[in-house]
């Protein structure tokens, strides 16, 4: 059986996660591959932590990746990142930006917000990319486009067509704010 | 040939379009809920919400005894709700066909329990096809129709969460150009449940069971794939997947339709092996009933009654392996859900908290009233409880204890089975006091449309049900409207109804935050003046994400971008230190 790809995207609600998994989803629809994709709605959409599977290859069965074949961790919250390190393979990537939301408790003061982790991260997984992505956006013109900035940085590293991306982002968001999409996409892409 | 990405729940949609159905009703429930979204897309359908799942099944018997095919969907606790209608449709039989869909949600993703709706389909004598991806959602929906009119039954199509939310290639079908008319047929010895009719269909029930006991040996659904021969499984839904990724080389029964079993196909094929799994989720469905007929099998011995299962799970139970989880170390601060920014419950519980109510809570956002700093929910058992298990503990509890309880519920769940007990409240002369959140929407869900929204499914303008009337016209004499932003007055009247030794009603009134066409005028963040503010902390008792502790300055700070400017915190500031951008700052 050929291998089976799986890119595990967390973040917070309201982060724009789920776009992000049906632009990579449709992606991989047009390159011809059976895909996956999972997550979880209803609670998580109250500011909790969200994860999306996404699954590609050329048969994919189950929609949730087994647990410790997570390759990219595509992450969009630094903490939330680090709580589903434990399901990366041994030589996985973690594509994240460093953005920090405060949880409930730290936001009233009971906990503290962990330090170093993007330096943690890199350092159990060399590989890994942060990525400056609310200045990115910024500088695209609107800071919700944070998702489409690291979707261009994965874009580097997963090596599909590039018209694919754009066909995809072109069909998933709404015209009035595909140009700003678009420079967020191109912005992410500059990456290394 | 199209494909396409589709949930679970958009191919049940999409297969209930290519069916033919002209009916489609249900009450919102996780994970079921885009089902329905889904169909009104096709305006070919008449698609509407109903005030709970009773009703829904009700009115998709109704569109099914005038001849159409109809679609209700419901979460595996809403199946609770519909359960009396159900039981005597399995008797009726149908007209046009008539498929329920249940959606469980084993692991309590968002849930009050983690019951098996499988255990439906035996009880009510009911046929329950169960798709393992959105391909077969697709076409067991239509295959439902086709068996529910040739058997003359209702038939369950059960997903689970992950297949309800599972997106995978899907290719598509058209819709019939021909569909039957709809007409008036009377048939009283089928559809008049007087115990004269129903005594006879109840043989004619067995039968049909047995019926399709041996057409299912014969149906494609239900299939063998080889593997190398050594091992052998049966399986079914989500669970056929996991045990594809994990069990490569055994061979799979794999059960499309999981009541009735095809019995002789299962003792054929488990003659075959000395080492025969059953994997499922939750109950020993199949277990159980291969076990009866006589066949050993490994099954719940080893793998879990509790939660979903996953590919890791599945390899820790059987086979020992260890499975990797995610961080749950302290060090990384837990991120529950929480109340939105803005929410008009979040002032109500901090006012109750204040009182040292003990709050009997319902179904809804507002059930995150548990949730701390709030802290304010005592109980919370199922749709519509709140009221019935306050007027409960008014009855045993001394006097003093008995003025803390007070009953708290949504608008959507009250019309859902809340009115009942207030009208036993007032009949039976409880003392109890009702909160009623009125926020004109059925918010947990993702925003559907309910009686009180003053719209339907499909957003026209529908009439809303007057909550205030409603309450005085079951007697009860003494309702308090007030907007839930005002702490000092939502505070007044709470401590004023709980001391009243009559039932009373307290409707507040705010629309959902998330509902762009009830917040069309839009509010100035607050901000924080650091020169006032002493660091006492009061305003981060209400739990708005949008307040932050700095813990360096020692003071509070509101994220501008996320503060909707609702001025609950202002109201919990001594220090006058919360001011609306644009103020002198």
């Amino acid at each position: 059986m050929s291998k089976v790809n799986n890119i595990l995207l967390a973040g917070v609600g309201g982060q724009g996660i789920l776009l992000a998994s049906e632009v990579i989803s449709e992606v991989m629809l047009m390159a011809g591959l059976d895909v996956k994709k999972n997550e979880i709605h209803g609670m998580s959409q109250r500011g909790g932590s969200v994860v999306s599977h996404v699954r590609y290859g050329e048969k994919v069965y189950s929609s949730i990746i087994p647990e410790g074949e997570v390759d990219i961790l595509f992450s969009f919250e630094l903490l939330e990142t680090c709580r589903y390190l434990p399901l990366l393979r041994k030589n996985g990537r973690v594509v994240v930006t460093d953005w920090k939301i405060s949880p409930p408790a730290v936001a009233r003061g009971v906990q503290s917000y962990p330090e170093n982790l993007a330096q943690k991260i890199c350092q159990q997984f060399p590989e890994s990319v942060v990525v400056d992505g609310l200045n990115l956006a910024l500088a695209a013109g609107n800071a919700k486009t944070v998702n489409t900035v690291l979707l261009g940085a994965l874009s580097n590293i997963l090596k599909f067509e590039r018209e694919q991306w754009l066909t995809a982002l072109q069909k998933m968001i709404p015209e009035h704010l595909l140009d700003v999409n678009l420079k967020a996409f191109a912005a992410g892409c500059q990456v290394k | 040939m199209k494909k396409v990405l589709l949930s679970g729940n958009e191919a049940i949609a999409r297969g209930t379009y290519e069916a033919g159905a002209l009916v489609a009703c249900a009450y919102p429930g996780t994970p079921s809920t885009e089902i329905l979204e889904t169909i009104a897309q096709y305006p070919e359908i008449n698609s509407s919400w109903a005030p709970n799942e009773k009703v829904a099944l009700e009115v998709g018997i109704g569109a099914c005894f005038g001849g159409a095919r109809s679609l209700v969907t419901m979460k595996h606790v809403g199946v609770n709700v519909a359960a009396d209608p159900l039981f005597t449709l399995s008797y009726t039989g149908v007209c046009g066909g008539l498929v329920l869909v249940t959606a469980d949600d084993p692991e309590l993703h968002s849930s009050q329990n983690e019951q098996d709706n499988r255990n439906f389909a035996k009880f009510a004598k009911i046929p329950m096809m169960e798709p393992a991806d959105s391909q077969e959602a697709l076409d067991y929906t239509k295959l439902a129709f086709e068996i529910s009119e040739q058997f003359d039954t209702p038939v369950f199509l059960r997903s689970t969460t992950r297949i309800s939310h599972s997106k995978s290639t899907v290719v598509l079908g058209e819709r019939p150009i021909e569909i039957p008319e709809p007409k008036l047929e009377r048939n009283p010895g089928k559809l008049v449940m007087l115990p004269g009719n129903a005594r006879k269909l109840h043989p004619i029930i067995e039968q049909r069971i047995l019926d399709l006991e041996k057409w299912v040996c014969q149906q494609s659904f239900n299939q063998i794939e080889k593997g190398a021969g050594q091992v052998g499984v049966i399986t079914s839904g989500v669970s056929y997947q996991y045990v594809k990724e994990t069990m490569p080389d055994a061979d799979v029964l794999k059960l499309g339709m999981v009541y009735p079993l095809p019995k002789q196909m299962i003792r054929d094929f488990a003659a075959n092996y000395k080492t025969l799994y059953v994997i499922e989720e939750l109950d020993p469905f199949i277990e159980e009933q291969v076990r009866a007929m006589g066949i050993e099998v490994i099954g719940k011995d080893k793998i879990s009654l509790c939660g979903e299962l996953t590919p890791g799970r599945i390899n820790m139970q059987l086979f020992g392996q260890d499975a990797p989880t995610e961080d749950t170390a302290a060090d990384l601060p837990p991120r529950p859900p929480s109340m939105c920014p803005g929410c008009p419950h979040r002032g109500v519980f901090y006012e109750l908290k204040k009182a040292k109510a003990y709050v009997s809570g319902d179904i809804g956002c507002y059930t995150l009233g548990f949730m701390p700093p709030l802290s304010a929910m005592d109980t919370c058992i199922c749709m519509g409880a709140s009221v019935g298990i306050a007027t409960g503990m008014s009855k045993v509890l001394p006097e003093e204890e008995r003025r803390k309880v007070v009953a708290v519920i949504g608008d959507s769940t009250f019309l859902h089975t809340g009115i009942n007990g207030l009208m036993d409240m007032v009949y039976n002369k409880s003392t109890s006091t009702l909160i009623i959140l009125d926020n004109r929407i059925t918010a947990m869900t993702g925003r559907q449309e309910n009686p009180t929204s003053g719209y339907q499914l499909n957003e026209l303008e529908a009439p809303r049900v007057d909550l205030e009337q409603l309450c005085r016209a079951v007697g009860v004499k003494h309702v308090t409207i007030l907007d839930p932003y005002d702490l000092e007055l939502t505070g007044k009247v709470i401590r004023a109804e709980m001391a009243r030794p009559e039932v009373s009603v307290i409707i507040t009134t705010r629309p959902c935050m998330l509902v762009p066409r009830d917040n069309l005028i839009p509010r100035p963040p607050l901000l924080v003046d650091h020169d006032k503010c002493t660091g006492c902390r009061a305003c981060l008792q209400i739990g708005c994400p949008a307040i932050i502790w700095d813990a360096e300055k020692k003071k509070s700070i509101v994220d501008p971008i996320i503060c909707t400017g609702c001025k609950v915190c202002l109201q919990t500031c001594k220090f006058d230190a919360f001011q609306e951008c644009g103020d002198k700052a």
